[in-house]
């Protein structure tokens, strides 16, 4: 694919921040603690660049550490789906 | 409380603050902890109560001022270089999450290594769309010949860094149909077929003028300008991909205005924080202050489904559950019948359904119910 060397510099853009994929446990874990189901997560789509940079397939659940002006630091997390 | 546990509570930013006044200070064990646990206090009772409509107060908190803006949208005399959409008709692009900004425009920092003078005017050159027009001196038809005839101006080119060699290349692959050929600084176009009329050529001139030629696509003009020691260069237009792969460009710092593009680009967290800092920055420029955090919450909800939806009913209003609630806010026959149709029910789970049809609102205390439970009384 044409440009992968460049789509990684992307990630240290100063709009974009920092994303991880849960694993199973962490993702189960994270739907006990707020007690709802994946589904009334935020959604990201399968097709946005950073999801496929960091390799995240549908179902995955993504932690996205935001900086933020109020916090210093905030935490969303949001579900990949097909859009 | 010790500062461990306040970790847990306070957000990072708070925490840090504290942390560090509290080493500045000297102070015994039991006070520090009742400045923690007063600290805490302070924040929880800061915090918004469950409940609480805050899209009301966020809507209201934005488009009051918005309302200011109207009447006093402030001009910048003498036109600094480029026109830039400001005021109301910029906030309302953002939410309504137009495809093209009215004035895209683009502020694109240079890697250290190029942050030259001569680097930064030379990559000016480069990424400036160029086409026939640019370069030419004019565009003749030539009638005996039934040829269009294109002049190049030699400097307009050398400036560019084109030669006449690679601009007839350009245009062979463009033109495949037609014969080119070059002497000096003339080329000339010429039908495969001897059989062309003047309507066609006429067209085929107006077509010539406009053909694409270097640089890249929609970057209309460059202004290179120096800020803080930095050489920056401001476009009129943007095209946020294809800049990416010009060499000596510094990737993390580049800017556009155009949301959709960061959207496709960078992604859709890109995406709020950038809705987020032109909208706030927009209205800083006016003059306005609104909490961040107001701004904050309609990034969010513009986002949440993963692509940006615009605020009004083909966006955030028109996605909502209820069909009451749709039907109220504007298109009122076209949900109420289309609800008819697929036998759609309302769960009457939210405000506005719930005004309509005169029942508690679930909002502030209306959101939830008491249940108590007696204790049963100890037999004696």
């Amino acid at each position: 694919m044409k440009g992968i060397n460049i789509n990684k510099e992307i990630l240290d853009h100063y709009l974009v921040p920092k994303h991880i994929i849960l694993n199973e446990k962490e993702k189960n874990e994270l739907l006990q603690k707020l007690n709802i189901s994946e589904q009334q997560l935020p959604k990201i789509s399968i097709n946005d660049p950073i999801v496929k940079l960091i390799g995240a397939k549908e179902g995955d659940v993504i932690k996205i550490i935001r900086k933020s002006h109020t916090a210093g630091e905030s935490i969303y997390y949001r579900l990949v789906v097909k859009i | 409380m010790n500062l461990e546990e306040a970790k847990e509570i306070l957000p990072p930013k708070l925490y840090n603050q504290l942390k560090t006044e509290i080493s500045n200070l000297s102070l015994s064990e039991s006070q520090k902890e009742k400045i923690i646990e007063e600290v805490i206090k302070a924040y929880k009772s800061s915090l918004v109560e469950p409940g609480e409509a805050i899209g009301v107060i966020a809507a209201q908190s934005i488009s009051e001022p918005a309302t200011q803006l109207t009447m006093r949208t402030y001009h910048v005399a003498g036109s600094v270089q480029v026109q830039v959409t400001l005021g109301l008709p910029r906030l309302i692009e953002i939410f309504d999450a137009r495809r093209e900004p009215s004035t895209p425009s683009m502020k694109i920092y240079l890697k250290k290594s190029y942050d030259t003078k001569e680097k930064a005017a030379e990559i000016s050159r480069l990424i400036k769309e160029i086409r026939i027009k640019d370069i030419a001196d004019e565009v003749i038809i030539d009638l005996v010949n039934n040829a269009v005839e294109i002049n190049i101006n030699n400097s307009l080119m050398k400036h560019y860094d084109l030669t006449i060699n690679k601009i007839v290349k350009k245009l062979e692959e463009l033109l495949p149909k037609f014969k080119i050929s070059n002497k000096e600084n003339k080329i000339v176009i010429k039908s495969d077929s001897e059989e062309i009329d003047i309507k066609e050529l006429q067209k085929l001139r107006t077509k010539v003028i406009d053909l694409y030629i270097s640089g890249i696509k929609n970057i209309k003009q460059v202004i290179v300008s120096q800020e803080n020691d930095r050489w920056v260069l401001n476009t009129v237009g943007s095209n946020l991909k294809d800049i990416l792969n010009v060499n000596g460009i510094d990737i993390s710092s580049i800017k556009t205005n155009n949301i959709h593009e960061i959207y496709e680009v960078l992604g859709i967290e890109a995406a709020r924080n950038a809705i987020i800092e032109e909208a706030s920055s927009t209205m800083r420029d006016q003059g306005l202050d609104v909490d961040i955090r107001y701004i904050m919450l309609v990034a969010d909800m513009m986002t949440v489904d993963g692509d940006i939806k615009p605020i009004g009913r083909y966006g955030v209003a028109g996605a909502k559950g209820s069909v009451l609630a749709r039907a109220n806010f504007e298109e009122t026959i076209k949900h109420l019948t289309h609800a008819a149709v697929v036998a759609d029910e309302d769960r009457l789970e939210s405000v506005v359904e719930n005004v309509m049809i005169n029942q508690i609102v679930p909002v502030g205390t209306g959101m939830f119910e008491l249940l108590y439970k007696p204790k049963k009384k100890e037999k004696a």
